[in-house]
């Protein structure tokens, strides 16, 4: 599904992704792990098209159209999906007409009809009871004075309305409390299914006794250093990363 | 620039006053004297600084001192932006009122009278003379001595003491002519006490020339009365607009202005608000919508000169290209007046790296038990959400448009007439994406 090969890419000149190679194929969840400041949110900000980062080698393919040639937008109507690490706050933008303009986006790029107002409160509502969100967030502007908390579960609540071939989550247990966590996690895996795929960006096995990867990788400076099974993952719990670091150096 | 006005007067002196309204011609040679020795402003002015006025005011425009009528009938001709809008409607041709009103004028309540000031002034002479004048007659402003020179009629609404109006007034004013054409207009709006009403009034042009409007609009409200100025102009780009709106609030009395700039040439806004008598409450708001070489300057100034009073102020600016935008917030507080609340606010957003914004809070504060606060931006729209939109599928040009539909949102909230706030949410949007020049036939663009 997702093919990325040698990928470099900068931010304001500076080489973050050095070399960094990975593929997804479809039902899998992957699990990236590593070091703060490693590049795993710039991984995302790359598949997903931020104009801010430079590629300057490799490629990246999805279900074999060239990524790195679609706007974000197009990147997103193709079915890639990132729950950000921070969301943004846009004040005056109600959630209401945000997330119809995302479905009605959707629809259009896949030339069908807009969807109609029944349809639309239905989806919302049906979605809204799979992520246990509040209806008065749904009545806010996107992400206006949520908490922590509340932008995350909004990020799942919107992933559970586009429905994405490929959701990227970025770090999106951390500031989640457990019960958040456990809803969180239950969101995305009744959203699983053998023709998506899920990579989840994390620093805490927590999220993975819920969610368990098929594959856990390490990034490390801008590369994927190690990759393994979902013991890979309480190991570096158990060890940290300094071992990693001494074989990469090494 | 001065002379050749100047001479015009002294020429026609006697036939302007010989087709004006009575009561405007008591104080046309004093008003006359003092544009003689002011001038038109210039940049060099500092209530003035911003905007050039001068390739402005240097046309040959032609002037109607006979008051000869245009040939056009607006109800039949002139579909306005705002439509359906249930009200008593109103056209104003170039500076004349004009006659024929709709048939539903009729069922104005007793005792209101809306007509021109030349009829106001011939049928309530006492009543026009009470109040002609005095706000404007002491301001000591190029324009407004100029137009005090050469306005012979305007618009003239007076709602008596305890009358609610059931609906809103719509005045249109329309330009029309086939060579260059300068308006002057003199309007009076007197709202008693305990009165109620609401006015709209919108600004177009008819036909492609040069036009230029100088128009002074006095406003009394009276204790416990309650009153919504709007003021919309969707004009073309070779049209020069320049307003001055005075209010005189009484006490305990409450009034919404709120002056939209969605389409224009060359606009400038006086907005004073005098706030005469304790807890009074004003709202000043006015947004803009500017691209091309587009020019709007507002200049507002809001007077506490009683105590206990509470003033909002909210404007806000999005421009693109080449456009200018100026706004000044003059915020005067009197030594007496404490228990100010005054609270004022400007946002502007650039589109282009061409496009000019200035701002300026200007606060004169003699009081000291006062709560005052003023903020003013100038900004791009927000990257971060523009880019999280677009990871959403939202394209770039959506995007960007709900972004501005959301940073105008605030301004059409201060509209109290709810049809009137959905249809301008619809305009705006539509100013927004480029489609207001091209759809709604009354605009003629370069
Ligand atoms: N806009 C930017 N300008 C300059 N440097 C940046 C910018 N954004 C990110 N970086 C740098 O890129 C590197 C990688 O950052 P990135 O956010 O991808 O790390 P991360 O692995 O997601 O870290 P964390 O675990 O803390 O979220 C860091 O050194 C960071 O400082
Ligand atoms: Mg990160």
């Amino acid at each position: 599904m997702l093919v990325i090969k040698n990928l470099h890419a900068n931010i304001d000149g500076k080489e973050i992704l050095k070399g960094l190679s990975l593929t997804i194929n479809k039902g899998e969840i992957h699990a990236i792990m590593g070091p703060n400041g490693s590049g795993k949110s710039t991984l995302s900000s790359v598949i997903t098209g931020h104009p801010a980062f430079e590629v300057t080698h490799g490629t990246i393919e999805f279900n074999g159209t060239d990524l790195l040639e679609l706007a974000p937008e197009e990147r997103a109507n193709e079915g890639i999906f990132l729950s950000f690490q921070y969301p943004v706050e846009i004040p005056g933008v109600s959630m209401v007409n945000f997330m119809r303009s995302a479905i009605n986006e959707q629809r259009k790029y896949r030339n069908e009809p807009a969807i109609s107002a029944t349809d639309f409160l239905r989806l919302m509502r049906e979605k809204k009871e799979l992520v246990e969100m509040d209806s008065k967030l749904t009545n806010r502007a996107v992400n206006e004075g949520f908490s922590g908390g509340e932008k995350k579960k909004n990020e799942i609540f919107q992933m559970a309305m586009l429905e994405p071939k490929l959701a990227i989550l970025d770090e999106t247990d951390s500031g989640l409390d457990i019960d958040a966590l456990r809803i969180v996690a239950n969101g995305v895996n009744k959203l699983k299914s053998p023709e998506n795929a899920t990579v989840v960006i994390t620093h805490y096995q927590r999220l993975l006794d819920y969610i368990t990867p098929d594959f856990v990788h390490v990034l490390y400076d801008g590369k994927i250093v190690k990759s393994g099974g979902k013991e890979l993952a309480l190991e570096l719990e158990a060890r940290g990363y300094d071992w990693i670091k001494q074989e990469v150096e090494a | 620039m001065e002379q050749q006005y100047i001479d015009l007067y002294k020429a026609h002196r006697g036939m302007i006053k010989e087709h004006a309204a009575a009561v405007m011609n008591a104080s046309r040679d004093e008003a006359f004297a003092r544009f003689a020795r002011l001038g038109f402003p210039t940049t060099k002015i500092e209530n003035y600084k911003y905007t050039e006025l001068k390739p402005s005011l240097e046309v040959d425009y032609g002037l109607n001192f006979r008051r000869l009528d245009f040939p056009v009938d607006p109800y039949q001709a002139f579909q306005c932006d705002v439509p359906g809008i249930d009200s008593f409607l109103y056209f104003v041709v170039n500076d004349g009122f004009y006659p024929e009103t709709d048939d539903r004028n009729k069922e104005l309540p007793e005792g209101v009278i809306i007509c021109s000031m030349k009829e106001a002034s011939e049928k309530y002479p006492e009543l026009v003379a009470t109040y002609y004048g005095k706000q404007s007659g002491k301001k000591d402003d190029g324009l407004v001595a100029f137009n005090g020179a050469f306005a012979q009629d305007g618009f003239f609404m007076y709602v008596p003491k305890n009358v609610e109006l059931p609906r809103p007034v719509q005045l249109i004013n329309i330009m029309r002519s086939d060579v260059d054409f300068m308006a002057n207009s003199h309007d009076l709006i007197i709202i008693e006490e305990n009165a109620k009403a609401q006015l709209l009034v919108c600004d177009h042009t008819q036909d492609d020339v040069r036009f230029l409007a100088n128009r002074v609009t006095e406003v009394f409200v009276g204790e416990y009365a309650t009153y919504d100025h709007y003021k919309l102009e969707n004009t073309h780009n070779r049209m020069t607009n320049l307003m001055t709106l005075l209010i005189d609030q009484q006490a305990s009395s409450n009034v919404i202005s709120n002056v939209i700039t969605l389409h224009n040439g060359v606009t400038r806004n006086t907005i004073e608000v005098a706030l005469n008598g304790k807890h009074c409450e004003t709202e000043v708001c006015g947004m803009v919508i500017a691209d091309k070489n587009q020019t709007v300057d507002n200049f507002t100034s809001v007077l506490h000169n009683m105590p206990e009073c509470h003033s909002d102020e909210l404007f806000k600016y999005v421009l693109d290209d080449v456009s200018k935008g100026a706004f000044t917030g003059r915020l005067f507080v009197e030594k007496d007046a404490q228990k100010t609340r005054a609270y004022q606010t400007n946002r502007n957003i650039l589109l282009h790296p061409s496009a000019k914004m200035r701002t300026k809070p200007q606060l004169e504060i003699f009081a000291d038990d006062v709560k005052c606060s003023h903020g003013a931006t100038i900004g791009q729209l927000d990257d971060n959400a523009l880019f999280y939109m677009r990871s959403r599928g939202i394209p770039y040009n959506e995007a960007r448009l709900l972004l501005m539909n959301a940073f105008m949102a605030d301004v059409l909230e201060y509209i109290r007439i709810f049809a009137l706030r959905d249809r301008m949410k619809m305009l705006v949007e539509k100013r927004l994406r480029g489609e207001l020049s091209k759809c709604e036939g009354c605009v003629i663009c370069q």
